[in-house]
């Protein structure tokens, strides 16, 4: 089986995509410590570097929103239903007897339906209500002068909520990184932007 | 065509990833400042120290040539006239503080105090008990329950003014010092010299408050834990204020005064209400931390600054109590009278402090104790000798008012002091022993409760059955005093924590300590899913591949 490469992701893209991981680990580690679940650095630290990140993580997403709608790269965002289901087919059984991909990598089409649907959803609905359960968190003690009635304790558990799912979404994302040509070819991708891709799987 | 644009592309790409790690940079830079949790600059001390230079107060009198105090004094009362003769406002002054009275001023009905019909469970009540008491009471001859508390020459003006240190009232005769020397215990106390002392008065310092103050109770740290002989002389680690070697205050630098009103106690009326600080009032009381150091101590940004609205200071920045000398923590009256051989007994336990005596009871005294944490929002409320108990539950003989949605309350810091002290069974009140006496009926003479429950209660002019039994009690002191130095103060997770030092304050929601249980749950186990679900699927592949590579 001979192969192919395909430069898919720019410079910028593997950027924000590194930074964006290294951002939700430690954000997920000293978020849960904050939240009582171990102790690892102390609150206070925790808090300190939870907070830091936050930021550095609401800049960085203002340049990815800026780079996707600049670049057009918005477009392997859009969400489609075409070829899901054999998407899903595929990961639920075709995987397994050596198929080809239903919906193999271009540079038209970056993404397979199922990323496609998942990245969307991180992106507008999961990091935007991370964004806003957050800094609503963060301004706790300015409540009274925005004259805001809120509870501490539904704005915490809320952003908990959405902790627990970019912890799934991190673990299912980790795996689905294996199931290329090789199990890191994927991650490699990430590094060096290049996709390999096997010859008879081209669109 | 598409190498150029691919070009400009990541030109541009690469200008962007310039800015995001140069705002990287001034982030983190931001950020670690606030990460180094020891502020360089801390507004609030560095205000309080601007006004708080060493006192080189002048003082535009000499007494020792007053020739009215040049005198042979035969009695204390006999200085008090003298001192009199120029204040001849003071004692109308120390007439109207609580300090004379015993009495709580801001009580309209006159029942909250000493004086009154509160208890503690300590020795409980000073009814039928005065002339031990009452060598505490800044006057003379309150023996019973007729002294006369409008006599100007009553006032002892020496046990505050004192700078001999000398002068020592004894402990049994009703605030009298002696007139030839007595033994008390192992000490001999020995009449004051009254015209060397008179000499020399001048403003209280630490010895003069601490001589009652150290020894509430009885002796050295029984009742407070943040008062005791300890601060005579205190370190810099016990109390960064009266440090010896340092700040030096005496206690009026807090305790600010007002023609002999002490600001400070506190029942009905909280120590202060007003939370300005001297920076927008010179003329503030200083006896709030906020008075000096502003209800933003902390460095700019600092979390902790916005943590007093809720938390007082003395949370974080007092550790623990009783760090140098052991306090009280328990005393179970039920036990006492108990004899050996006939004879009254006591045994010594930890700190070389009784842990029984015959005439007291069992006790457990303790050193650097962990505060208990209540919201507090200044007044303390008492249980009268008249109120009803419910001698199935704990008693609480005074409480820590304050809630949590008020916003004058504040977490703050309590030493609680539990034991069991008799009550009165059948009218269900708690009941006053009569104590101390050369009477058969005084506790510690005849060792019959109902004798002596009898006479105690009489003298307070209350009801008593008959019967009596021994109920829990817990009395509450706010802790304020020992203030640590910076380093020694409370980390986060002294509390941010699951079974942290407030993990019994509820109704609020605390990062660290609480969350949703169901939402815990519920999330664990959809991660736990996705775990398991990658797993099986990956060892399915390999499983598959190996499978289709055989063939």
């Amino acid at each position: 089986m001979s192969s192919r490469k395909l430069y898919l992701y720019t410079r910028f893209e593997r950027f924000w995509h590194w930074a964006q991981a290294l951002l939700i680990i430690i954000l997920l580690v000293t978020g849960f410590e904050v939240h009582g679940t171990f102790r690892l650095l102390g609150f206070g630290v925790a808090v300190s570097i939870h907070n830091f990140c936050a930021w550095t993580w609401l800049v960085l997403y203002a340049f990815i929103v800026f780079w996707m709608l600049t670049t057009g790269e918005w477009r392997h965002y859009v969400p489609t239903f075409v070829k899901m289901f054999e998407v899903l087919q595929y990961y639920i059984s075709g995987i397994f007897k050596g198929e080809p991909h239903p919906v193999p990598k271009s540079e038209r089409i970056k993404h397979n339906p199922l990323q496609r649907i998942t990245y969307l959803g991180i992106v507008s609905v999961l990091v935007p209500f991370q964004i806003v359960t957050g800094f609503l968190y963060y301004l706790y003690n300015d409540w009274p002068v925005f004259g805001w009635e809120l509870s501490l304790s539904v704005v915490a558990i809320l952003h908990t909520v959405g902790a627990f799912a970019m912890l799934v979404f991190f673990v299912i994302h980790v795996y689905m990184t294996t199931t290329g040509h090789h199990p890191f070819s994927h991650i490699k991708a990430m590094f060096t932007g290049y996709e390999e891709l096997d010859e008879d799987n081209v669109a | 065509m598409l190498t150029r644009l691919n070009t400009s592309l990541s030109r541009f790409v690469l200008v962007l990833a310039a800015c995001v790690a140069v705002s990287f940079l001034e982030v983190s830079l931001a950020i670690a400042n606030q990460l180094t949790f020891e502020p360089e600059k801390t507004y609030g001390a560095e205000q309080a120290r601007k006004v708080s230079r060493p006192t080189t107060r002048w003082v535009t009198t000499d007494h020792s040539r007053h020739p009215v105090l040049q005198q042979e004094f035969s009695s204390p009362e006999e200085v008090t006239r003298a001192c009199l003769t120029c204040h001849n406002e003071a004692s109308n002054q120390i007439h109207q503080t609580i300090h004379w009275t015993w009495i709580d001023p801001a009580d309209s009905e006159r029942l909250m105090g000493k004086n009154g019909l509160t208890l503690n469970n300590f020795c409980i009540s000073i009814h039928s008990n005065e002339p031990r008491c009452t060598s505490c009471h800044a006057g003379y001859g309150w023996k019973d329950g007729q002294f006369d508390f409008n006599k100007e020459e009553a006032v002892d003006c020496l046990i505050c003014h004192d700078t001999t240190g000398t002068y020592e009232k004894f402990p049994t005769k009703a605030g009298y010092p002696v007139e030839a020397p007595t033994k008390f215990g192992k000490k001999t106390f020995q009449p004051p010299n009254y015209t060397v002392i008179a000499a020399s008065v001048g403003r209280p310092t630490r010895a003069n408050c601490g001589a009652c103050h150290f020894y509430g109770g009885g002796g050295d740290g029984v009742k407070h834990g943040d008062l005791d002989s300890s601060l005579y002389n205190p370190s810099r680690q016990l109390d960064v204020h009266m440090n010896s070697e340092g700040a030096n205050f005496t206690c009026q630098r807090c305790h600010s005064t007002d023609a002999h009103f002490i600001s400070g106690r506190t029942y009905k009326q909280p120590a202060f209400t007003d939370r300005r600080s001297l920076i927008e009032d010179d003329l503030v009381k200083r006896i709030s931390c906020e008075s000096c150091h502003t209800a933003t101590p902390h460095a700019v940004g600092h979390k902790a600054n916005d943590h007093t609205d809720k938390v007082a200071c003395q949370s974080c920045h007092i550790p623990a109590f009783a760090r140098v000398k052991p306090t009280k923590m328990y005393w179970d009256w039920s036990t006492a009278g108990k004899m050996k051989d006939g004879k009254p007994y006591k045994v010594k336990g930890a700190f070389g402090k009784a842990s029984y005596m015959t005439k007291k009871g069992h006790f457990v005294w303790e050193k650097n104790v962990q505060p208990e944490y209540f919201w507090y929002n200044g007044k303390m409320d008492y249980l009268l000798v008249t109120d009803k108990i419910d001698p199935t539950k704990v008693v609480k003989v005074n409480f820590v008012e304050g809630d949590k949605d008020d916003p004058d309350s504040r977490i703050t810091p309590f030493k609680v002091h539990r034991g069991k002290q008799p009550y009165d069974s059948v009218n269900m009140t708690m009941a006053i022993p009569h104590l101390f006496g050369k009477d058969s009926s005084a506790f510690w003479k005849g060792f019959d409760w109902n004798a002596s429950l009898t006479a105690g209660m009489a003298a307070a002019d209350v009801p008593y059955s008959g019967e009596y039994g021994f109920v829990e009690t817990e009395y509450h002191y706010p802790i304020t005093h020992m203030v640590a130095p910076k380093e020694k103060t409370l980390s986060c997770n002294a509390c941010h924590v699951k079974d942290g030092r407030l993990a019994t304050l509820s109704g609020f929601y605390m990062p660290g300590r609480d969350g949703s249980r169901t939402v815990d749950i519920l999330g664990w186990v959809a991660v736990l899913a996705a775990l398991i679900g990658v797993i099986v699927h990956g060892v399915m592949r390999v499983i598959s591949k190996s499978k289709s590579e055989q063939e």
